[in-house]
């Protein structure tokens, strides 16, 4: 463990009584890709009207009991082992009572002691290529909550219960990350990781991935007596911020929280552990008094469910089914393509990238294939706000542009151009090469007549290179402006330096 | 029309497939018992004479092409535990004010679907709290039976008052009833009747008001062995809209009551000898073990040493689950609301308006023993001393094929004696506790009258899904005591 | 572990039933009584015993992930003490 200690970046703040340190911890809900509910055999699913996707079970009508959806265990199980997290063989669901207008049962049904998923580990990217591991806790199966509507009357709350009952897969992070970045960088690993393995959409947007932020701030050092120790006693106390639901707003929560607490403490005050909101508009967070009312459970095993077991062979067969994960992935682009960590990480970043250029880079020049996939081809798509899926250019004509510039039919300047009609949607390249007539000149007869002509129009220059190689440059821009750019820059490099001596 | 309404149910199927007469004719003779009896004995609390009529009709028209399911044109009562689709369904608590269910609880739809016919809703205690049907919205049931000498109203126990009351005062040939601690049973007991808790796990839940889910099982209360066989047949089989309910084929029950008991061994469990019973009690355990054994069984002397611990553990597990599951009655999506000026105002003037006395209680109980610091010292160690008692039952099961002891303490007793002390009426269910907690099934067959003319009963607790057994056994005991009494009719 | 006022109070609110202040006394009494009685567990020994949460020595059963109820809102509202637009309404929920 200490090597993960040493790999630490701590992000340091300066308060008026010294240097604080940030430690943030994170609770990510991630809604289960699944049809119907975790309980109930109603339809999940987004713009449904109000109340349209309940069940009895769901609205908690008198007598309705749960029945566990087969699917979302096993994506859970996914998940699991995609967080390369231990499965426990058996696992319980309890109940967490509490009364609110979105929760129908008065209970969520959800995993306390003893949850399907326990301790497991991320390896999360820095911006500036530095790798740090967060800790998994546990992950476990629970229902979401309906949606209260507060804009429809003044005076009124609106209930629509759509949501209520939908499998979630609630993943608890130790407080391993030190800064906002970091804890971006890992809900963005995590997102990753679980549209690879298919069990979650990863839309932040329609709150299929949310999480609850933990923020502390400590003093220099404690961190790491903490992580020596196990004991939290070195940490400060911390403020759960809810439901942020995208990476700028967690960047904004993190920050505000950090600095609201120092304020506290360098006040001579004392920060409560304490339920808090972020406001956007603001951006500020604020207590959220709804949720602090009673905060005593009452958690138990739930009398309408049995033990959940699951079996070795099953966990084996999901196994057998794990695409290659993002972090396999980066390695085996870095060790096989000859990719630098930085386009490796860019290219498995999402799983139809990596698609897109492993068909691409069969057979061809894969390092060349790399950077006409994120520079060229991932920088236009972002630019039109268009995902890999649409792109208008497909993994076969970057293939073929790359090798129109292996077997030099084209320069790596004409390519661009090529480039530009293929993605106006002129077709292919060897058929755009082919009508604008861009086919690079290796005729080396070609050439020797262009460079005749220059040397025979400049004779100063001539003399001038014998003194000054570096003037070479003038010359090549000289053959290639006479042939319209198609010239072979080897052939005319060589043979430049034939008829120039130098 | 009283001769059709003092048969037994299977009297009854045997009289209507032999159209010795009509479904209409028996309903319409239940209708009639029901409406000269409810002022009095305030069984029924909603009666659903129109539909009993149409499906009567529909069973005589099957009846009448020798088609139809097995209890095809029975009228029978059903509890008011059971939602019913389109017909109003309280659990007998105000909180769920008119709630029309738009399902039908499996239990019942088996009923249906085998030919039964609805005659109404039953009287309960509030969401099946209580062992005297005085906790009911609706005013306690009355027992029809009363004391030698005595006019007092008796209640008929709880908290399937209801359901007892109107099978032995034949305003019903049968009727479905529930059992968490001994709701079923122990209303058996104190009105003559039969009555049978099947193992938890073969009656589904799906459809039934909640009142502690690992404890609660529906059940039959019936005139008869030979009727709780066939009611209880038609109630279970496994449901997959509940977890809990157990995967495994329903046996034939009807085909073991009147087989021989010769050979098996028959478990008196010394800890059912509690300080302060009636002598009376004894005698009749004395006189059904004398029964059993003229009958060719062995008796065994076992030990089920933790047999006190079980009603103070039910106490907290009950409860605890109680708190939870009736958490969902909060005024926001059915049932009565209180307003308020804010939603937590909402919700507690809702269910302070809504729970009577005893449910506000159990829900107090089960919300501090599941609090934070006293989880463990109550709950689980309330679900380890389950354990306990399971496991006393697993070893009695190594000597003995069913257990038997009395139903109850005692009989009947007066409305209103018990309501002042809660711990005394608890004890009520003293010997049938037990089998809710192991999960067993029970049974109640009426044995005897008491000095003061009352009936009194005897339970057979059997093994695991061993209910054959136990209708075997109840079937020899209510050939040897030969119990014919009736309640008088007062009403 | 006796109960007085102040903790009947406490209970009364996580389980959202309105108990009026001068009942509360009484009600710690008689909860009191109930769990003076069933205090006798603790003569109990369960040393190393499993708490037994059901009677039924059978796993979670799994269904199969398919949309089989739903789609019918009139159903789920028929019994709503109040309701408008598809929705279940309640007083205004400050968050
Ligand atoms: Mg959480
Ligand atoms: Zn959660």
């Amino acid at each position: 463990m200490t090597d993960v200690i040493a790999e630490r970046e701590s992000k340091v703040i300066q308060g008026r009584t010294g240097a604080w340190e940030i430690v943030i911890g994170l609770e990510v809900h991630a809604q289960v890709s699944s049809k119907s509910k975790l309980f109930s055999g109603a339809a999940v699913g987004f713009g449904a009207g109000p109340n349209e996707q309940v069940s009895l079970v769901d609205a908690a009508m008198p007598g309705m009991l749960p029945v566990l959806n087969r699917f979302c265990v096993e994506q859970a199980v996914r998940t699991g082992l995609g967080l390369k997290a231990q499965i426990n063989r058996k696992s319980r669901f309890a109940r967490k009572n509490y009364f609110y207008a979105d929760l129908p049962q008065g209970y969520q049904i959800s995993q306390f002691d003893e949850p399907i998923v326990g301790e497991g580990e991320v390896e999360v990217e820095r911006e500036d290529g530095s790798f740090f591991t967060v800790r998994i806790e546990r992950l476990h199966l629970e229902q979401d909550a309906g949606k209260l509507i507060h804009d429809l009357s003044p005076t009124e709350s609106f209930v629509d219960l759509n949501r209520a009952g939908t499998a979630l897969m609630e993943i608890v992070s130790r407080p391993d990350m030190r800064s906002a970045e970091e804890a971006t960088a890992y809900v963005q690993k995590l997102r990753t990781i679980l549209i690879y393995l298919g069990t979650c959409d990863g839309d932040m947007e329609k709150g299929n991935l949310r999480a609850d932020v933990n923020v502390s701030v400590c003093r220099p050092g404690d961190y790491e007596k903490y992580r020596e120790t196990g004991s939290f006693k070195h940490l400060g106390t911390r403020c759960e911020i809810k439901n942020v639901n995208s990476f700028r707003f967690m960047r904004a929560a993190v920050e505000y929280e950090a600095r609201r607490q120092i304020e506290i403490i360098e006040d001579g005050g004392k920060v409560a552990q304490e339920t808090r909101l972020f406001d956007p508009t603001k951006g500020e967070t604020r207590s959220m008094r709804s949720k602090e009312e009673a905060h005593d459970y009452r958690y138990f095993p739930d009398p309408d469910l049995l033990p959940l077991v699951v079996e070795d062979a099953w966990i084996e067969e999901i196994k057998q089914s794990l695409p290659e994960l993002p972090d396999d992935k980066r390695r085996r682009f870095i060790s096989q393509y000859g990719l630098s960590s930085y386009d490796a990480n860019v290219l498995i970043s999402e799983q139809a990238r990596a698609d897109f250029y492993e068909k691409a880079a069969s057979g061809r020049d894969a390092k060349l294939v790399a950077n006409w996939t994120t520079n060229e081809l991932l920088a236009r798509l972002t630019k039109d706000g268009h995902d890999i899926e649409d792109s208008p250019v497909p993994p076969e004509h970057i293939a073929e542009l790359v090798a129109l510039i292996e077997d030099g039919t084209i320069s790596s300047k004409i390519a661009k151009q090529v480039f530009d009609y293929v993605w106006a949607g002129e077709g292919s390249p060897k058929a755009v090469v082919e009508k604008h007539g861009l086919v690079q000149v290796t005729d080396t007869g070609a050439i020797e007549t262009a460079i005749d002509q220059i040397m025979a129009a400049n004779p100063d220059k001539v003399e001038a290179v014998k003194d000054k190689p570096q003037a070479l440059g003038w010359f090549v821009g000289q053959v290639m402006k006479a042939t319209g750019g198609k010239a072979n820059p080897a052939a005319v490099n060589d043979i430049l330096k034939a008829k120039l001596g130098v | 029309m009283s001769a059709l309404t003092n048969i037994t149910l299977k009297a009854a199927l045997d009289g209507l497939k032999s159209k010795a007469f009509t479904s209409e004719e028996l309903t319409r003779a239940h209708v009639e018992a029901i409406e000269k009896a409810n002022p009095h004995l305030n069984a029924f609390v909603l009666p659903t004479f129109e539909r009993a009529i149409e499906m009567a009709k529909a069973s005589d028209a099957k009846l009448a092409k020798g088609q139809g399911g097995e209890l095809e044109g029975a009228p029978l009562g059903i509890k008011d535990l059971f939602c019913t689709e389109g017909v109003r369904t309280t659990a007998c608590s105000n909180i769920l004010g008119e709630f029309v269910p738009t399902y039908e609880s499996t239990v019942t739809a088996n009923l249906w679907r085998d030919g039964a016919v609805m005659l109404g809703k039953l009287n309960m205690d509030e969401f099946a709290m209580g062992s005297s049907n005085e906790t009911s919205r609706f005013g306690p049931v009355v027992n029809p039976w009363k004391a030698k000498g005595s006019n007092a109203s008796l209640t008929p126990g709880g908290s399937s008052g209801g359901s007892a009351s109107a099978v032995a005062a034949d305003l019903c040939l049968g009727a479905t009833a529930s059992d968490t601690g001994g709701s079923i049973r122990q209303p058996a007991a104190f009105t003559g009747t039969v009555g049978i808790k099947p193992t938890y796990g073969r009656a589904s839940r799906w459809g039934i008001v909640a009142f502690a889910s690992s404890l609660d099982q529906a059940g039959p209360i019936a005139k008869s062995v030979e009727d709780a066989a066939i009611l209880l047949k038609s109630m279970c089989g496994h449901d997959a809209k509940d977890s809990t309910s157990l995967d495994v084929p329903t046996p034939d029950w009807p085909s073991f009551v009147g087989k021989s008991v010769k050979g098996l061994r028959i478990g008196v469990p010394k800890e059912y000898r509690v300080d302060g019973m009636p002598e009376e009690i004894e005698a009749l355990w004395r006189q059904g073990i004398a029964w059993l054994k003229d009958a060719g069984c062995e008796i065994v002397d076992i030990s089920l040493p933790h047999t006190k611990y079980a009603l103070p553990t039910y106490y907290i597990v009950a409860p605890a689950e109680a708190s939870s599951n009736l958490a969902r009655y909060d005024g926001v999506r059915y049932g009565k609301r209180a307003e308020g000026k804010n939603l937590i105002d909402l919700y507690e003037n809702t269910r302070a308006e809504g729970f009577g006395n005893e449910v506000k209680r159990r829900v107090l109980i089960g919300t501090y023993v599941l609090s934070a610091g006293y989880y463990d010292a109550y709950y689980v160690k309330a679900l380890k001393v389950r354990r306990r008692i399971a496991q006393d039952f697993d070893q009695a099961w190594a000597k003995v094929d069913a257990i038997l002891t009395p139903s109850t303490p005692s009989g009947a007793f007066a409305l209103g004696d018990k309501a002042a002390d809660p711990v005394a009426m608890y004890l009520n269910d003293i010997f049938t506790v037990t089998a809710n907690l192991a999960g067993l099934p029970g049974i109640s067959v009426p044995a005897g009258l008491g000095a003061d003319g009352l009936p009194l009963g005897l339970q057979l607790i059997g093994k695991p899904l061993d209910e054959s057994t136990i209708f075997s056994l109840a079937g020899a005991l209510e050939q040897a005591a030969a119990f014919k009494a009736k309640p008088e009719k007062w009403w | 572990m006796a109960i007085d006022a102040a903790t009947v109070r406490k209970v009364a609110h996580l389980a959202r039933v309105a108990e009026p202040e001068d009942r509360l006394e009484a009600l710690a009494q008689e909860l009191n009584g109930i769990l003076a009685w069933i205090e006798q567990l603790n003569e109990v020994d369960v040393q190393g015993v499993e708490p037994m949460t059901t009677a039924v020595e059978a796993t979670q059963p799994l269904r199969d992930d398919a949309v089989t109820a739903g789609g019918d809102p009139a159903r789920v509202l028929a019994n709503a003490p109040k309701s408008a637009d598809g929705f279940f309404i309640v007083p205004k929920v400050v968050e």
